[in-house]
């Protein structure tokens, strides 16, 4: 791996998910719901970006497109310069050891009547041309790496804990040396002082061969520790993208505002300064999405302007993009 | 603070398992006063919901039962209550909310009959009032259009929805108690924040003291003035909230403060590594040793804490922690 900082590994262009629906849509009409709607990001060599968003913002459904695990409909997917969407067949299967994922239920997403090693080695065995030497080699490399004793290789998943759960997701995910590995809510499942062992694990790693990642989380108390920088989703879109200081010091849209007011804190500061935006109601019909923007109707600041046209997501200086009208406007400001 | 609503007083439950009997719950005592807002606190597997069954009698039948102790509500023994008492209680007095507000509603019933029920069954209200009274609650809890919603089914709403409709049902009767088992963990965070403004403003309105169980110390910064971590059956840590925030007495207090990753007022390119609290939660045939339960995990761990169970140190500003090394954590 050519290994040069700051050089995008990971190129999303206009990502489009849609699923049909049954509802709606009248007479050979079909309905769908845009899952993920005109996604497009940059992920670089060796760095982390997290998508936060709430549950059936996109996020995961976004993930599992860029993985090939689900179809997208449009747009573009390019990893180190290689198209993703287009591959098939066998090209799609020598891709496949590039991207890697790491689930978040540690309890059902490995295989009970596998064992742990037998579990590591399935993406060697189907993803790779090694030797069944070079695997053993491999995985007990990985057993230590992530903090695993040799001894506990012939075990099975229900004989771990939780957390020692997740160490095997990670030596599977880690495997084949992908370049990207995509974290999904990986340590929201475990107790919190479990998830801090893993976490310290997950950046340990990263510093130790380079990996990037791509970290799918809703607690925002996690991303702040583990991202460059973070998308925020909602409905499909992105609606804020920035690098880390400037999305949690300066959040621009009024979704990421209230989301991160939200948050509770044990800092006395914090609670003392901050405003709390509590957003009213629920978010809209995904299949009948309103036409102007779709927080609009959550907005403590929409105006007509809002409620018309969808906006479109621009750079307001230093790579921080914002999808909302108001966004220079005084109104936002004081939110 | 007068005579406390609630009173535990070296509670002891037992649990029968495969392996044999052990105290899930191992000599707690805490207090809960008029309007006060107190919050349990620890991983899971440490008795916190375990506690609030036992104060609302519902134990799991033929496999818990409490072995000592008393739990005394405005002066009455609850563990001595008669069945039938407790039912009276239930609901009326005391009542509770659950984690999962998508398996604990009855999904072939509508929401106003759920919550028109506990109002028929303890205020002895007819079938039209009740009704009513339903919709005034759905109301409430902030349910727009409440009176058109009141005949949903609970999968016609959405998980904070549903979460109110529990609180709306938990409320029905103005209790004087209400316990909260991790209220908010399957929901959102924005929905979270609607929800603890919720409690807030009933409590204030209402009068109601709240007992939340929570892993989140977060949330318990926000919502609670005491906090009660519990750490393998036993009270680990009692005090007030900005206390304890400030200065940790106990280890696994620490521990559970400094391992998770908080959002402060200005963030920094500095980031320190989260702190590791090693190992897991002793399994439940360890409960119940003489020595204290946290010391494979601690630091501070002595010859002392192997050979004894370390007693409640009483603090001057009023925290209390159960370590042989409190004085210097």
């Amino acid at each position: 791996m050519a290994d040069t900082p700051n050089t995008p590994l990971l190129t999303v262009d206009k990502l489009g998910v849609r699923f049909a629906v049954k509802r709606g849509g009248g007479w050979g009409k079909r309905a769908y719901l845009y899952a993920v709607d005109d996604v497009s990001f940059t992920v670089n060599r060796g760095e982390t970006l997290a998508i936060v968003g709430e549950s059936g913002s996109g996020k995961t459904t976004a993930a599992l497109a860029i993985a090939r695990l689900t179809a997208a409909y449009t747009g573009s997917v390019k990893l180190d310069g290689q198209e993703l969407l287009e591959l098939e067949g066998e090209e799609l299967r020598q891709a496949r050891n590039k991207v890697q994922f790491i689930f978040q239920d540690p309890y059902s997403s490995l295989n009970p009547r596998q064992r742990a090693e037998d579990i590591v080695r399935e993406p060697l065995v189907s993803l790779t041309d090694k030797s069944g030497a070079e695997q053993q080699q491999i995985i007990d490399q990985l057993f230590a790496e992530v903090g695993l004793r040799p001894e506990q290789k012939r075990l099975f998943p229900h004989q771990f804990s939780g957390g020692q759960r997740q160490r095997i997701g990670i030596a599977r995910a880690l495997a084949t040396q992908p370049q990207l590995i995509i974290c999904d809510e990986p340590v929201s499942a475990l107790d919190v002082a479990v998830q801090a062992q893993i976490l310290n694990l997950l950046r340990d790693l990263q510093a130790e061969f380079g990996l990037t990642y791509l970290f799918i989380s809703h607690d925002l108390g996690v991303v702040q520790h583990m991202c460059d920088s973070i998308a925020v989703m909602y409905m499909g879109r992105i609606v804020e993208h920035a690098d880390r200081l400037s999305l949690f010091n300066n959040p621009l849209h009024p979704y990421t505002k209230a989301l991160l007011s939200a948050v509770p804190s044990v800092d006395k500061k914090r609670r003392a300064e901050t405003n709390r935006i509590l957003i009213p109601g629920d978010p809209p019909d995904p299949v009948n999405l309103p036409p102007g923007c779709r927080f609009a109707n959550r907005c403590p600041a929409a105006t007509d302007v809002c409620r018309q046209s969808e906006p479109p997501l621009t750079d307001h200086g230093g790579h921080h993009r914002v999808a909302c009208h108001l966004v220079n406007d005084s109104k936002t400001a004081a939110i | 603070m007068t005579t406390p609503l609630l009173k535990v007083e070296n509670l002891r439950i037992e649990l029968t398992t495969r392996d044999g009997v052990a105290p899930v719950i191992d000599d707690l005592s805490f207090e809960l006063g008029q309007n006060e807002n107190i919050s349990f606190v620890g991983e899971s597997g440490c008795g916190k919901s375990m506690t609030a069954l036992a104060i609302m009698g519902l134990l799991p039948e033929k496999i818990g039962r409490i072995a000592g102790g008393s739990i005394l509500f405005d002066g009455e023994d609850l563990t001595k209550a008669l069945p039938a008492r407790l039912r009276a209680i239930r609901g009326n007095e005391i009542s509770m909310i659950f984690q999962e507000p998508m398996t604990s509603l009855n999904p072939v019933y509508t929401v106003g009959e759920q919550i028109a029920e506990v109002i028929r069954e303890h205020q002895g209200l007819g079938r039209k009032a009740a009704w009513d009274m339903a919709a005034d609650l759905l109301d409430a809890v902030r349910i727009p259009n409440a009176r058109g919603r009141v005949s949903d089914y609970p999968f016609q709403m959405s998980g904070g929805q549903r979460q109110r409709v529990m609180i709306a049902m938990a409320l029905a009767c103005q209790p004087k108690i209400l316990i909260a088992d991790e209220p908010t963990t399957a929901l959102d965070v924005t929905v979270q924040a609607q929800i603890f403004d919720l409690l807030r403003d009933l409590r204030k309105d209402t009068g109601t003291s709240i007992i939340m169980i929570t892993h989140d110390m977060g949330a318990v910064a926000e919502m609670a003035e005491r906090m009660i971590v519990m750490y393998a059956g036993r009270g680990a840590e009692i005090g007030p909230v900005d206390q304890i925030i400030e200065h940790a007495r106990h280890p696994y207090t620490k521990g559970l403060i400094s391992c998770v990753p908080h959002i402060v007022s200005h963030l920094t390119e500095d980031r320190a590594r989260l702190t590791e609290v090693p190992g897991i939660v002793p399994g439940l045939k360890d409960f119940g040793k003489n020595m204290c339960l946290f010391a494979s995990r601690c630091n501070h761990r002595t010859e002392e804490c192997l050979s004894a169970r370390p007693p409640m140190k009483p603090f001057e500003n009023g925290q209390i922690a159960a370590c042989w090394h409190a004085e210097d954590v």
